[in-house]
């Protein structure tokens, strides 16, 4: 449907295989006008594949991609028309200067893009390294460079694949304000990333992958409030208390953590299950309401934690 | 879930073409030092024949056309020249930038950057295409044209004897040195087209240019097979030779006619295959 309004970004069972290995599988993502969406994952995790499948970079082995309604993959380059971005580290010619780079990127764009250099350099803070060569530029320079590069393409998307990875603090801290800065002009962003902090920062909706599949898509507000009922409890008999807890109806997902135990349950459940605690023997040292963190989260779904309970004690859990 | 949906960004009216690519493929080239590289030993090769040749008085190359002649006249340098360069410089100095203008953009994972710009990519691969034929054509024609203006300064501009035996002025001379650097051209865009091939197919910069050296020997040394005399005509280095026919009175064409159809069957086949993948790859280098 080229030229008619579209979602930015509307992929649906993009899958990739490398010989046996299914890098991205069954991936759908939906990122709306206005989102800064978080695509986030372990390295490995087939973030990058994805991003280069939408940039139509590779061909996906099934599924397909489309960018404001566009598909890569039938309209070529011009799908990517209002898109910008980089995948893994942007590349630029290090015999040619900073200026010279984006001189021969705006000339492959046309439009005008030419006459949008000077600002791009003021807006990532190049300007007054623009005339050296970009062999010497720090790795950071070149990340501010890659996005003065899609900015010239006066971008309604823009995707970006870990662009604060090898930057140090400083760096990091003034990537992200920058990024934050351009979602609030209205930019349309893909964040891939696997720091946590850094989605959490920045990003209204996640999707969250695993090996190569989606494990969650959605809100990140709402993916943290999943967690609300969650508590945190410490006795003097874990043992004893998770066999207490496991069996007391309206209690779930009890697990061994960290030294305690956690579990799930509604507050009238909680304070009957520390009568219950209370009459088995076994003394409650805290109980305190607990909200995981994305990173929790994160690990929970990307990792897995320890078993649940389910009413037996595994041998050997927590210890 | 429900996505906000927004009108898509007008597409653009006019892009950027074969024209800026290759415009810009020569501004790379010129920032690069490799580029002189091959463009030096255009120059130095040519200029070593000729100190040889007037540091040892006694002997003359006489194995190949017109190596008789090189003390009678200059422009009997160039053509003695063209032969010996087909054996490796020629085809060196064509690799060195058509093997490695796709691979090496690969390696660097440069090509990204530029295939997710506005441009289509059979235009990037055109554009880069003729950046190399014209670094090609810019060597062989610096490597004649050092090679006859050395050799007039050291031998003296004079009229030449064609292989037929006929003597000519230094103006047809002259003109029959530039028809027989075209004829010359034919296999030179094949050689192109073959490292343009093996630059894109193995997307490995060194792979490419030694691999073209290595078929272009490989060919000679079929070539040089009395067993394998049928192959020689359709051989791509046997076209090297075509332009000897233009250096006689009257000119034999059948030589150069040869060299253009042989060339093109040749260049056609490995530049549509460069261009199919090329257009098709999934890009994964840098």
């Amino acid at each position: 449907m080229s030229g008619a309004g579209g979602i930015p970004i509307q992929a649906r069972g993009l899958v990739k295989r490398y010989g046996h290995v299914t890098a991205v599988d069954d991936v759908d993502l939906t990122v709306g006008a206005g989102d800064v969406y978080g695509y986030l994952g372990p390295n490995g995790a087939g973030k990058t594949t994805s991003l280069r499948m939408l940039l139509g970079l590779i061909r996906p082995d099934e599924g397909t991609a489309k960018l404001f309604g566009r598909d890569p993959l039938a309209e070529g380059v011009r799908a990517l028309d209002g898109v910008a971005g980089f995948v893994e580290a942007p590349r630029f010619y290090p015999y040619l200067t900073g200026r010279r780079n984006l001189e021969l990127v705006a000339a492959l764009d046309g439009d005008g893009a030419a006459g949008r250099i000077g600002e791009a350099l003021d807006t990532v803070e190049l300007a007054d390294r623009a005339r050296d060569r970009v062999g010497g530029y720090s790795h950071g320079m070149r990340q501010r460079l890659g996005i003065a590069g899609a900015l010239l393409r006066a971008p309604k998307l823009l995707l970006l694949d870990e662009p604060t990875t090898g930057l140090d603090p400083g760096g990091m801290r003034d990537m992200r304000r920058l990024i934050r800065r351009l979602a609030d002009q209205g930019l349309t962003v893909l964040l891939s990333s696997h720091l946590m902090g850094e989605v959490e920062e920045l990003c209204d909706r996640v999707a969250i992958v695993r090996t190569g599949r989606v494990v969650y898509e959605g809100s990140l507000p709402e993916l943290l409030a999943s967690t609300a009922g969650r508590y945190e409890l410490r006795t003097t008999d874990d043992v004893r208390a998770a066999e207490v807890a496991a069996e007391r109806p309206g209690v779930t997902d009890v697990r061994f953590s960290g030294g305690g135990l956690t579990l799930s349950a509604g507050e009238p459940v909680v304070a009957e299950l520390s009568i219950a605690l209370a009459e088995a023997g076994v003394g409650i040292a805290a109980l305190v309401p607990r909200t995981a963190t994305l990173e929790e989260l994160f690990f929970r779904m990307t990792e897995g934690e320890p078993p649940a309970v389910n009413g037996r004690v595994p041998e050997g859990v927590a210890r | 879930m429900s996505a906000h949906a927004v009108s898509a960004p007008k597409l653009r009216v006019r892009r950027p073409g074969v024209a800026t690519v290759y415009r810009w493929e020569l501004r790379k080239l010129l920032a690069q030092k490799r580029t002189f590289l091959g463009l030096g030993a255009a120059v130095v090769v040519p200029a070593i024949f000729v100190v040889a040749l007037l540091a040892d008085s006694s002997g003359n190359p006489e194995e190949v056309p017109f190596g008789n002649l090189v003390r009678e006249s200059g422009l009997a340098i160039p053509l003695v020249c063209l032969t010996f360069g087909s054996i490796w410089l020629i085809p060196l100095i064509t690799a060195l930038v058509a093997g490695d203008i796709v691979a090496t953009e690969d390696q660097n994972g440069t090509l990204k950057t530029i295939l997710t710009r506005s441009v289509e990519r059979w235009h990037v691969f055109a554009g880069k295409a003729l950046a190399a034929l014209s670094y090609a054509v810019l060597g062989l024609s610096m490597f004649v044209g050092t090679a006859l203006l050395l050799g007039g300064l050291a031998f003296g501009f004079d009229p030449v004897t064609l292989l037929s035996g006929t003597t000519v002025s230094v103006g047809r001379g002259l003109a029959l040195i530039g028809a027989g650097t075209l004829a010359y051209l034919l296999p030179v865009i094949g050689i192109t087209a073959i490292a343009l091939l093996l630059s894109t197919v193995t997307r490995n910069s060194a792979a490419a240019v030694v691999g073209t050296l290595m078929a272009s020997i490989f060919m000679q040394v079929l070539g040089a097979l009395s067993a394998l005399d049928w192959l020689d005509p359709y051989l791509l280095t046997t076209q090297f030779n075509a332009w000897q026919g233009l250096l006689r009175d009257p000119a034999d064409w059948d030589p150069v006619i040869r060299a253009a159809w042989v060339s093109a069957g040749w260049t056609v086949p490995a530049l549509l295959a460069a261009l199919t993948s090329f257009v098709r790859r999934d890009v994964t280098g840098g």
